[in-house]
């Protein structure tokens, strides 16, 4: 079982984030595509989420008692595999499986095929209201878990974000955190050209909630936010909005021309797992 | 130009119009009712709106169970999300609105949130088909149909007061999301001069006919029972068999009710022609062979008029007058 850790080693985080980041571009290999950039740039919220922040049982992913992690963004399914993985929810020799026929890792997350998958994402901006109604339901029970809602800054744009953002504030839903992941890329271009979202920290401040931004690549940043988020003595909900870099930790990637959907080369791949193992050896 | 004098007063097209006749037996707010004694045996019963409690009965359950329900403001996508998110935490949520917000605001939330995970939300949805006056934003005249396309939806279009309260605890007992067309304020009681009980998934007989057979749902059973009576002067024999569950539909009584040979077949619906219990009975019957001479009541594929329901009733073909007229007609 996991539970939350108040001693923060960013050291252990950083070893879970790297381990997230090589399982995310070994799916990435198997099917020569994948949301891999997303990936790598989420993967130190997700190494924060899955080893620091939240309650549960890899051996029982509906642990009554778990904490609930909704992906709204169904597409960082990828990102989300491996951080299962790292969990040990999914077993490692899945991977392998990864967006094939009859597999249970298909490439935009379905509740009904994976364990751990509390939601099936994809059609963005239902993860948040839905997460309002878990928030709901787990309170009216008595139970203390947190409801996570991890979104796109793409999802800013769909109303039901913001008609669910009323809604957790005006319910009081001091259980509810949503993880915002800021890279600025849509399917159309950067998302401050597709529809301008900022000030976005004053927007949801003024829908009622407690918000925090910060580097989502700064693991230290990223555990002091959960932290804060979880420790909260407010009813109200929390939001924590993560600014990062796609293709974070493989320079090449970092460097190339941003969009949706970042274009991996074959034999890029593996080029691009040593340069991950190369740093984690120079930590 | 100005003036004193005192207009007649005109028919109504407001948005909450009876559609009991006059003088019609009446029960008022069944749903909401029979939805406050579930609860008061099933803990697990919450209910949810958006902005519509009074005008969908919702609000005797919220005064009866304050902490078992859940307003969400007029945010159709929130409401039926969260209602998929507390069916995930084990909960019967109720969720009301009107049928046209429910359905055609809220699709791709009741779609993918509700529907694709099987989750227990049971949709109680106001105004179905044309019982309102207010012009297409609030007339429900394709709720069905769109319903019919998610795979795993049980709907319900109940003809009457007894129909609705009955079909409550039932659709909370069944697992699964459901979609009901909901009959609020006074609601005309109908079915219980006949031998007759609602049971989900069952169509039943309510009265045999030698010479017409009416396949009909929702308010439009009613009125087929009216025909009925309407033309027994004419010396023509009308049956009515009342398909309360539009999905999954009873094929086998129908099958074994239309296959009875020297009837025709009329299947009227509270709907579009268009996706609707005409098409699905269709459908069933080409498919199994069974060929009778076939009429459809419907609403037509048009967006329809405001104005008072008795006026829109006659003009779209579904008051009794208008029915008993067409299936002379079709009789010849």
């Amino acid at each position: 079982m996991n539970i939350p850790s108040e001693i923060g080693s960013h050291t252990k985080l950083a070893e879970h984030a790297y381990r997230i980041r090589r399982y995310a571009l070994q799916m990435g290999e198997v099917q020569g595509q994948g949301y891999v950039g997303q990936a790598l740039g989420y993967a130190d919220v997700l190494a924060v989420a899955y080893c620091h922040a939240m309650s549960y049982k890899p051996s029982d992913p509906e642990w009554e008692g778990r904490d609930r992690f909704l992906l709204s963004h169904g597409h960082y399914a990828i990102a989300f595999y491996a951080a299962l993985l790292e969990a040990g929810v999914i077993p490692e020799d899945e991977l392998e499986t990864y967006g094939s026929d009859d597999s249970r890792l298909p490439m935009s997350g379905m509740a009904t095929y994976t364990p751990g998958m509390e939601m099936s994402g994809g059609s963005l901006g239902q993860g948040l209201p839905i997460a309002v109604g878990i928030a709901l339901g787990l309170r009216l029970k008595g139970n203390p878990a947190f409801v996570y809602n991890s979104m796109s800054d793409g999802e800013l744009d769909e109303g039901s974000t913001w008609e669910a953002a009323m809604g957790a504030a005006h319910h009081g839903l001091s259980n509810l955190i949503c993880l915002v992941d800021i890279n600025n890329q849509q399917a159309d271009g950067p998302s401050t050209k597709v529809m301008g979202f900022e000030p976005l920290a004053d927007k949801w401040a003024a829908f009622g909630w407690h918000v925090q931004r910060v580097n989502g690549n700064d693991l230290p940043a990223v555990i002091a936010a959960f932290d804060t988020a979880r420790n909260l003595q407010e009813a109200r909900p929390r939001v924590i909005l993560f600014d990062t870099l796609m293709g974070k930790g493989v320079p090449f990637l970092e460097a190339r021309e941003k969009n949706h959907f970042i274009r991996v080369d074959p034999h890029e791949w593996q080029q691009a797992i040593e340069i991950l193992d190369q740093a984690r050896g120079a930590v | 130009m100005s003036t004193t004098a005192k207009k007649p007063r005109l028919t109504t097209s407001a948005m909450i119009a009876s559609i009991a006749s006059e003088g019609q037996r009446v029960k008022a707010a069944p749903f909401g009712k029979a939805l406050v004694e579930l609860a008061q045996q099933r803990a697990d019963i919450v209910g949810l709106t958006a902005d519509l409690a009074k005008y969908t009965d919702l609000h005797l359950f919220a005064q009866a169970y304050p902490e078992r329900f859940f307003q969400m403001g007029m945010a159709e996508q929130l409401l039926m999300a969260s209602a998929g998110g507390m069916a995930k935490e084990g909960f019967i949520p109720f969720a009301t609105t009107y049928a046209v917000f429910g359905t055609r605001r809220a699709f791709d939330f009741v779609h993918q949130v509700i529907a694709e995970e099987n989750l227990n939300v049971k949709m109680c949805c106001a105004l179905p088909g044309l019982t309102t006056g207010y012009g297409p934003s609030h007339q429900a005249t394709e709720d069905i149909a769109l319903m019919r396309g998610i795979p795993g939806m049980t709907i319900i279009d109940p003809c009457d007061a007894l129909d609705t309260e009955q079909a409550v605890p039932q659709i909370a007992a069944h697992a699964g999301p459901v979609y009901m067309r909901l009959l609020r304020g006074n609601v005309p009681l109908v079915l219980d001069e006949y031998d007759y009980t609602f049971e989900l998934g069952k169509a039943k007989m309510l009265r045999d006919g030698k010479d017409v057979l009416v396949i009909s749902s929702g308010i439009l059973t009613m009125r087929a029972l009216e025909v009925a009576k309407a033309l027994e002067s004419d010396s023509v024999d009308v049956g009515v068999l009342h398909v309360p569950t539009i999905k999954p539909l009873d094929t086998a009584t129908i099958l074994a009710e239309a296959s009875r040979s020297g009837r025709l077949v009329v299947v009227a619906e509270n709907h579009t022609a268009v996706g609707g219990l005409g098409e699905a009975v269709a459908t069933a019957l080409l498919t199994a062979g069974v060929t009778p001479p076939f009429y459809q009541i419907a609403l037509p594929d048009a967006f329809l008029d405001a104005g008072a329901l008795p006026t829109l009733h006659d003009r779209y073909g579904i008051s009794t007058e208008a029915m008993v007229t067409a299936i002379k007609g079709w009789l010849g």
